[in-house]
């Protein structure tokens, strides 16, 4: 098959999954429901499994597939295209790979519930946009899948629309991507007045010549990481991600851990010849890295809801992944995108077995001993918690040891900060296991006579993701561990430009194999501690979170209470705004009326003759209209000599 | 001559149905609006994409000069600026006469008559060649809408269309002004009469005070005629009294004929005066697209929610024209076609719900897409190209006027941009209102969509992705006309 071919059918295979189910939603029978949904991702990995050799047969040349002229103004056009590099690759293997898994366990999760068709149809639609997001060969392209898969989440956060609470976290969630996609927007018109192109090879091409920190390239930088907050929830823009848990399990795997919240880190290493070129942007995103990474680990310390603990997990790592490209570690970064889509659509995946095992309970208080009756739960959720904490052997800890080893070299106190977020990452991951799956029961006697194992649909896709968790760091071993660091080889050649732009900035004091090894050895000795140290609470101790209603501690009430962002945003932005929209509608509305009337009146009033026609019925003013109207058309048979006829 | 029966055509068959029976009204008006549509869709496929006037029909009307070409001509054409909004108005009317089958209105062959009245002059305000056959278009169009609006109304209908009247006779009024101003300075050299044709006013030399003067008078004219901020207080109240396919004809179409008359008139007849003032009706749309904005976030009432929302797009359309880019241009003429179909759609929406549930408040309604799968995905398909999402109508539209903003003034840029935030906090607040959470008393036992309504819906949705897919079917046929008017005015 030719790659244009390839190129056009990975995401529309998805989009008829979607049309399909979509449009046959409640007369498709619920055992072709899955198939169909199933069949369009499965479909389009074998496409990219194809276009893979073509990719490699091509000596990893750049693709272009372009389809038509989408939007063109004069000499500006905007293509819909496609750009196949080894970037795009990485991607779609991603969301092709980990969406057909996703949307297997979706069968065994979601077939009995009455939306299963709109499911399926909304997850395949979800892939589609996402798919165009990563497969755009320019920025325009990558906004509608950027918008599209915005639009997803909110339809899938909101799916079970009954429930207000679900809704309002929808709509949050769409409303502060928003926020972030204004600037996106924006960046995307300076990128078109400055360079007259929104292609990323003439946008990058043109962009080496630039001078460093020049302020047109720090605003298009600082305007596109504004879309990335949005989209890969950093602070200030991170509030949504937590909520959007009210979401199904597999959405949250899917849309909320592995794909969708990193496309934040796509667009960066996508215009890293941008980025490059703003070292102060990079500082910002940094700093602004650090802060979430940290804000949102100590917030999981005290968290009860089984997906609340994953949610704001997710969002700590989205900001170890920036912390990397703030020190321009874009292959650290996308290799931590990797794996940890696998290790968090498997935990997730594990936590929406064990919410389904549990009747739909999510506190882990009241959870516990699970690992008998959840075998295969247990152990893969187990592979997955060692994969993120970063124990050695397993992907995390390659991953985040990359970006901690940049950012050491960039800074020492980043580095320290960042091996603190992972101690607390480790702890609160094994509490969350050791809550969960060791210990007595203490649910329920009606949930305990319901405990049971997964089918295999679900249990399936947990297995792959615990093999992909525990040997993916395998595809790019440090040369220091006796490794080749494959990915950073294939990934090389997307910095060209970006090295040849600024070269200053990727000369960094290369780290002696002691130095690194020593580094290794405190960051995994730390998660290990951490993790021994839950083991000590939670295990030994048996100790069980305190119920919501028990005093705390003010700092750990500020915690438990998430620092009240969302109610200082209340306060700050929400109700400021519906405030002001009263008092335009009732005050505002009625003092323009006021004085545009009265400034009227007061020419009309300076007239007395007319005022008598003023006061009379509308149908005078019609009637004189029609009239006028009337002699106006009749005039064509009269010559009225002083106003210039003949 | 296809413009001249563009004009005909609606004429001819209001007066069939006048003289047709009670019953059969309604089907002779859609007959009627279709073979207009099907008029506008011939203009729309054979126009040739370039910037002359196609189509034209150009008769001697007053004070005829022997030359054949001053006076005041009875002559119009389509050229890339008019297409749009003429294929808006071919398409729009059938769709309103359509959506109201399911209702039935007293005195129904006056109803639909002054539908197609309606229809006759808004297509004449976007063919008219001559200054006064503008105007005269420009009056007629809201002898029809005024009866419309007052004899099928609401309660407050009188109060609420005397305001909407007085105000936009004061408009028009300012204009007419204006227009014989400008006709009485045409040279009469070379044929011993003025010229009130729009080509001639184009070439007219004024000075900066007189450029200033008739930028007031025609933007003040447009301005309410949109409505432009702080113009708009009679927008609302009339919107929302109106009977819902006059609204429809109000938001859909009527308010495109001040964004046309910006574009058609008040740019290139005035470019010194848009230099010296166009920052300041920048800035007032502009303010007008957040403040109604933030008052349609605290709308309950459907229908005067999307009045707000309409008045806040109206805004930017009139930004991106002040702009002066041609993307602002293009942006506004492709959102006027997008707007209509949307605004439309969504006045039909509200008008299906209230028929069904005798209520548009948003606090009593909720929970109805249980029963309603189709009428959940229009509106949800409808909604979107209201929020401007990717690969539908408002994308296009929104991109390229903010584009042109944002090229003009970065922080106007900005504050206009806030509309891609605001309008998805008001349009999904709608949505979740009134679909979505538990059914109540009202919403319980609600009907999804009749096969009539169906229709309707379903042609604007297909525009909704036809727009956002593959703009370029419409964007060609403007561009060449847009280029040469930025000719003109640089």
């Amino acid at each position: 098959m030719s790659t244009d071919l390839l190129c056009l059918l990975i995401p529309l295979l998805p989009l008829l999954g979607f049309l399909i189910n979509g449009l046959g939603f409640r007369k498709v029978p619920t055992s072709l429901v899955g198939i169909i949904g199933l069949a369009g991702p499965v479909l389009a990995f074998i496409c990219v499994f194809l276009l893979w050799g073509a990719f490699k047969a091509g000596d990893n040349a750049v693709i272009k597939s372009v389809l038509f002229d989408w939007i063109s103004v004069g000499d500006f056009h905007i293509n819909f295209s496609f750009q196949i590099d080894q970037l795009t690759m990485l991607m779609l293997g991603i969301v092709t790979g980990i969406g057909s898994l996703i949307h297997l366990y979706s069968i065994g999760y979601m077939h009995h519930d009455a939306g299963f068709g709109k499911f399926m149809a909304f997850l395949n639609l979800f892939l589609f946009f996402m798919l165009l997001l990563v497969l755009g060969s320019n920025f325009v392209i990558m906004f509608i899948g950027w918008e599209g898969v915005g639009l997803c989440s909110y339809l899938l956060i909101g799916f079970w629309n009954t429930n207000t609470s679900y809704n309002n976290a929808a709509r949050k969630a769409f409303v502060m991507n928003r926020i972030g996609d204004l600037g996106f927007l924006l960046g995307i018109f300076t990128i078109m007045a400055t360079f007259g192109s929104v292609e990323y090879t003439d946008v990058f091409t043109q962009a080496v010549g630039m001078e460093v920190n020049d302020k047109v390239i720090l605003t298009i930088t600082l305007l596109l990481f504004v879309g990335a907050m949005g989209k890969s929830a950093q602070i200030p823009l991170y509030t949504w991600l937590p909520d959007a848990m009210a979401g199904p399990t597999p959405v949250s795997a899917l849309i909320h851990a592995a794909t969708m919240v990193t496309a934040g880190i796509y667009m960066v290493v996508r215009a890293n010849v941008l980025f490059s070129l703003a070292p102060l942007t990079l500082d910002i995103i940094g700093g602004i890295a650090i802060a979430t990474a940290l804000l949102a680990a100590s917030i999981g310390l005290l968290q009860n809801d089984i997906k609340k603990v994953l949610a704001y997990s997710t969002v700590s790592q989205l900001g170890y992944m920036f912390m990397g490209l703030g020190a321009t570690a874009y292959t650290a970064s996308m290799f931590h995108v990797i794996t940890h889509a696998f290790f968090k659509a498997l935990l997730f995946l594990g936590a929406g077995s064990v919410i389904h095992a549990m009747s739909d309970e999510q506190d882990i208080r009241n959870m516990g001993g699970l690992r008998k009756s959840l075998p295969i739960t247990f152990w893969t959720f187990l592979i997955g918690t060692i994969a993120i904490a970063g124990i050695p052997p397993f992907a995390g800890f390659f991953s985040k040891d990359e970006i901690l080893a940049h950012v050491f070299e960039h800074s020492k106190v980043m580095w320290v900060l960042g091996v603190i977020g992972s101690a607390m990452t480790s702890f609160y991951m094994f509490r969350l296991l050791f809550l969960t799956f060791f210990g007595e029961f203490r649910g329920t006697s009606e949930q305990k006579h319901h405990l049971h194992e997964s089918p295999l649909s679900m249990t399936l896709p947990l297995m792959v993701l615990a093999v992909l968790s525990a040997l993916g760091g395998l595809m790019n071993v440090p040369e220091v561990l006796g490794g080749s660091a494959h990915l950073a080889e294939f990934m090389s050649p997307l910095f060209d430009e970006a090295r040849q732009a600024n070269p200053a900035i990727f000369e960094a004091n290369a780290l002696d194999h002691g130095t690194e090894m020593m580094l290794m050895g405190v960051s995994a000795g730390i998660a290990i501690l951490a993790a021994i140290g839950a083991y000590f609470m939670y295990v030994r101790n048996a100790a069980v979170p305190a119920p919501d209603s028990a005093e705390r501690s003010l700092p750990q009430q500020v915690v438990y209470g998430k620092y009240y962002i969302d109610e200082f945003y209340e306060s700050l932005i929400v109700r400021p705004v519906r405030a002001l929209g009263d008092a335009f509608y009732s005050l505002g509305e009625f003092a323009i009326d006021a004085v545009v009337g009265g400034v009227a009146f007061a020419v009309r009033g300076s007239s007395t003759a007319l005022r008598r026609v003023q006061s009379g019925s509308i149908s005078l003013y019609v009637l004189i209209m029609v009239l006028s109207i009337t002699l106006l058309v009749a005039l064509r048979f009269f010559t009225l000599p002083f106003i210039g006829g003949k | 001559m296809l413009t001249l029966s563009l004009i005909l055509c609606p004429i001819v068959a209001a007066i069939a149905v006048l003289f047709s029976s009670r019953e059969t009204a309604r089907i002779t008006a859609l007959v009627g609006t279709l073979v207009e549509l099907a008029l506008a869709a011939h203009a729309f496929y054979y126009f040739t994409a370039n910037a002359d006037f196609q189509y034209g029909f150009d008769y001697a009307w007053l004070f005829n000069a022997t030359d054949g070409k001053s006076g005041i001509r009875f002559s119009g054409a389509i050229d890339g600026i008019s297409l749009l909004p003429v294929v808006l108005t071919g398409l729009v009317t059938p769709l309103i006469v359509l959506s109201t089958f399911k209702q039935t209105y007293d005195r129904a062959n006056s109803f639909y008559a002054l539908i197609l009245f309606m229809q006759s002059a808004l297509m004449g305000v976007f063919v008219a060649r001559d200054g006064f056959l503008f105007y005269l278009f420009f009056e007629a169009a809201l002898i029809p809408i005024y009866f419309l609006a007052a004899m099928w109304g609401g309660e407050n209908r009188v109060k609420v269309t005397f305001k909407f009247f007085v105000y936009t006779i004061f408009g028009s009024l300012l204009m007419l002004v204006a227009l014989v101003y400008l006709y009485a300075n045409t040279p009469t050299t070379t044929t011993g009469v003025h010229s009130a044709a729009i080509a001639d006013l184009y070439a007219l030399n004024l000075s900066q005070a007189q450029q200033g003067w008739i930028f007031w008078a025609f933007f003040i004219a447009f301005a309410i005629k949109m409505p432009v901020f702080p113009f708009h207080t009679w927008q609302p109240d009339t919107y929302v009294e109106s009977p819902t396919p006059a609204t429809m004809l109000l938001a859909g179409i009527m308010l495109k004929m001040g964004v046309y008359g910006l574009i058609r008139l008040l740019l290139p007849i005035v470019p010194a005066g848009v230099d010296r003032w166009g920052s300041l009706a920048i800035t007032l749309s502009i303010i007008g697209i957040v403040y109604g904005a933030i008052i349609a976030i605290r709308q309950r009432d459907m229908k005067r929610l999307i009045a707000y929302s309409s008045f806040s797009h109206v805004g930017l359309m009139a930004a991106g024209v002040f702009s002066r880019s041609e993307m602002g241009l293009q942006g506004s003429l492709i959102q006027m076609l997008a707007h209509g179909i949307n605004v439309v759609g969504l006045f039909f929406i509200a008008e299906l719900i209230l028929q069904r549930t005798g209520t548009r408040q948003l606090d009593q309604l909720g929970g109805i897409t249980r029963n309603t799968p189709k009428l959940t995905v229009y509106f949800m398909i409808i909604l979107l190209g209201s929020v401007a999402l990717p690969l539908t109508n408002g994308f296009v539209g929104e991109f390229l006027l903010l584009a042109g903003i944002y090229a003009y003034n970065h922080y106007l840029g900005l504050v206009a941009g806030l509309t891609i935030i605001f309008g998805a906090v008001y349009m999904l607040r709608m949505y979740q209102k009134s679909m979505f959470g538990t059914a109540n008393t009202r919403t319980e036992a609600i009907a999804d969509v009749s096969s009539s309504e169906s229709y309707t819906l379903l042609v604007l949705c297909v525009f909704v992705f036809w727009m956002g897919l593959y703009p370029a079917s419409f964007l060609k046929l403007t561009e060449p006309a847009v280029a040469n008017l930025l000719q003109y005015i640089k």
